[in-house]
């Protein structure tokens, strides 16, 4: 495990929001969706990360706005020193060569018309490969780190004609394709069938600590990541609201949304038919108006009256290197 | 123990016509199930546990070369009914289905409580008034607030939506209900929420279950019974409990050891190897090549062989000589 605190930070998030506008009969202003809201976090060179949450968290959105696809409201997002507010669109367009994408529907994520040599040169070609013969080999070389070999019989295949996990393995290419030094997967396996997510996360994982990539893997799904990543950021209603190495968040949840999460994911088990899950009530809070105070409160089996219903709790740290925020903590 | 079947299957198949050929997506499957009992038909995509359920309800696309097999609701072979005595007599009153994604396909401008209720109206001729008392009384049952009623789907969140079609599946009170991935669309806590909803109803009515899925954790959640599909057949029929302690076909055992745990030091395995084309399968057994165990035998197709009480297994693995 890199437990290296030393390590240098690859990439910062400081105060970050996105917030989408909402628009009432398409002019009118009415308020904003608050899907980043609050979010601060350092990634070191070389770690692999997962940020976990149901769907509206959040964390889409996270993922986008690292990426430079949303401008953030406020706060920022610092790469490699820079500031990525600061970039005109030749920066953004060299940041973009430097941080690869792995998305969550590889078959949307692949244009239907290009063979997959096509798919593979083209990032290079954008990025000024101007050598034929340089490009062929490292799209060659790229196939053959996703194990889609011999390179040459995909070269001229069209994503129609491949299985879900070898898709995915050509969208890991193509992130991979650029050498850049960090990794944000959303959702790279939810799509896929079950037998081959273990080896598309996997492959992941192994390329991650061949090449000492930063990887990013958001994910709902919270069985996978003990194995794929070394530290956790659960996200609920745009928040990071409990964080930790992988073991320790896993073995210790501090914060009860965390152990809700952890106490609904079944393991197989013929016994799980003769119980019930604690599940709380309610919904995800909405993005557009969320509840004051703690954004969980509403659903929480333990929130105290007059206190999370009305201040916003801030990071506490239970337990060594582990934040969690939550008033029960205080 | 020797209480009939509610229903029984036998060598049932089912095979589409395509641009490139024919396809058996289901290819001679048998099972039985009891009233009250819930079996989970487990499989990866393209497995043909979609198909075996459309082929059991009679709702079939076009393309339909081969349908043929048995199936039994009590002592009526339902595939043997007329067309339209199925649909008036079997459909809705004595097995009903949750389709996948269903809750996207509620009605947009119809009320969530009429669109519980309209199976009652349509093919039990009631009353509008009590069928809405009884779509009221089904609202409770899955845990949605009879305030709902009155709802339209887009005010309802994905959870709700579905359980709503969970209700509309339960309101004629059939002998037995069909889910198709019933909650691979949903958040874990939501996730959670329905399987409780599920259980509770399973204690509670004598109904009877066929829960679709290609999660091996939630499949654990519900499953009497386990029939584990592989490339249009059953490769293992069991009890859960001998299906998740000790499964026998090698196929379950890898795919079993591929499920990631919560609390599990050691990492999930991946099986190598993809499943055959359905167009081309292979002439033995269909896991043969990817199975870590396969030997000469392996070429013939496998027996479905007892193992144990209501216990099968298509592999020679557990077969006696010829």
């Amino acid at each position: 495990m890199n437990r290296d605190t030393t390590a240098e930070t690859l990439l910062e998030a400081r105060d970050l929001h996105t917030w989408f506008e909402l628009r009432q009969w398409g002019f009118l202003r009415a308020g904003h969706v608050r899907a980043v809201d609050g979010v601060n976090f350092a990634l070191r060179r070389g770690e692999a990360v997962a940020f976990v949450g149901e769907s509206g968290c959040g964390k889409s959105s996270l993922a986008r706005t690292l990426l430079g696809l949303h401008r953030p409201t406020r706060g920022e997002v610092v790469f490699e020193g820079g500031h990525l507010e600061a970039l005109d669109k030749r920066g953004l367009k060299t940041y973009r060569a430097r941080v690869g994408y792995v998305q969550q529907d590889p078959y949307g994520a692949l244009p239907p018309f290009m063979d997959v040599g096509r798919i593979l040169s083209e990032p290079l070609i954008i990025h000024g490969v101007r050598d034929r013969e340089t490009r062929q080999a490292r799209v060659r070389a790229a196939l053959e780190e996703v194990r889609l070999t011999p390179a040459e019989s995909y070269l001229s295949k069209f994503p129609h004609q491949l299985s879900g996990g070898q898709q995915q393995r050509v969208v890991i290419a193509r992130a991979l394709v650029l050498e850049p030094s960090m990794i944000i997967a959303d959702e790279p396996v939810s799509m896929l069938d079950a037998s081959v997510r273990v080896e598309i996360l996997r492959l992941l994982r192994n390329i991650q600590v061949e090449r000492g990539l930063t990887l990013a893997f958001i994910t709902h799904d919270l069985s996978t990541v003990r194995h794929f990543a070394e530290r956790i950021f659960v996200m609920y209603g745009g928040r990071i609201v409990e964080q930790a190495e992988v073991n320790e968040l896993l073995d210790h949840p501090q914060h009860p949304y965390t152990q809700a999460l952890l106490a609904a994911i079944p393991d197989p088990d013929p016994d799980n038919a003769d119980r019930e899950h604690a599940v709380p009530g309610g919904e995800p809070p909405s993005l557009a108006n969320p509840p004051p105070g703690c954004r969980f409160h509403p659903r929480c089996p333990e929130a105290m009256a007059g206190l999370c219903d009305r201040d916003e709790p801030p990071d506490f740290e239970p337990r060594p290197v582990h934040l969690s925020a939550c008033w029960l903590h205080r | 123990m020797t209480q009939p079947a509610l229903l029984r299957v036998e060598n049932l198949r089912l095979a589409y016509r395509t641009g490139r050929g024919v396809v058996r997506a289901v290819d001679g499957v048998d099972f039985d199930l009891r009233r009250g009992e819930a079996l989970v038909l487990l499989g990866e995509s393209g497995c043909g546990k979609s198909s075996l359920a459309k082929a059991l309800l009679r709702l079939l696309p076009r393309n339909v070369q081969a349908h043929e097999g048995r199936v039994w609701l009590d002592d009526t072979d339902i595939l043997a009914l007329p067309e339209e005595r199925f649909r008036r007599d079997v459909q809705w009153l004595r097995i009903s289905m949750v389709m996948q994604a269903a809750m996207n396909a509620l009605n947009p401008v119809v009320r969530v409580g009429e669109q519980v209720a309209e199976p009652l109206m349509v093919h039990r001729g009631w009353s509008r008034a009590k069928a809405m008392e009884r779509a009221a009384e089904v609202f409770a049952l899955v845990g949605v607030s009879t305030d709902f009623l009155g709802r339209y789907p887009f005010e309802l969140s994905g959870g709700m939506r579905q359980r709503v079609v969970l209700a509309m599946s339960l309101v004629t009170e059939p002998d037995l209900v069909i889910l198709d991935e019933p909650t691979s669309a949903l958040d874990v806590l939501t996730q959670a929420g329905i399987m409780n909803v599920l259980k509770r109803i399973k204690r509670e009515l004598n109904t009877s279950f066929i829960l679709i899925t290609h999660d091996v954790s939630t499949s654990s959640e519900i499953a009497d019974r386990v029939a584990l599909m592989y490339a249009g057949q059953i490769v293992e029929l069991a009890d859960a409990r001998h299906f998740f302690t000790e499964p026998a076909h090698p196929y379950s055992q890898m795919l079993m050891a591929s499920v990631p745990r919560l609390h599990q030091p050691d990492p999930p395995q991946h099986i190598p190897g993809q499943p055959p084309d359905l167009l081309d399968p292979p002439a033995g057994c269909r896991y043969a090549p990817r199975c870590p165990k396969r030997f000469g035998r392996c070429d013939e197709m496998p027996d479905s062989i007892t193992v144990g009480e209501r216990h099968h297994v298509r592999c020679w693995l557990h077969g006696a000589g010829p």
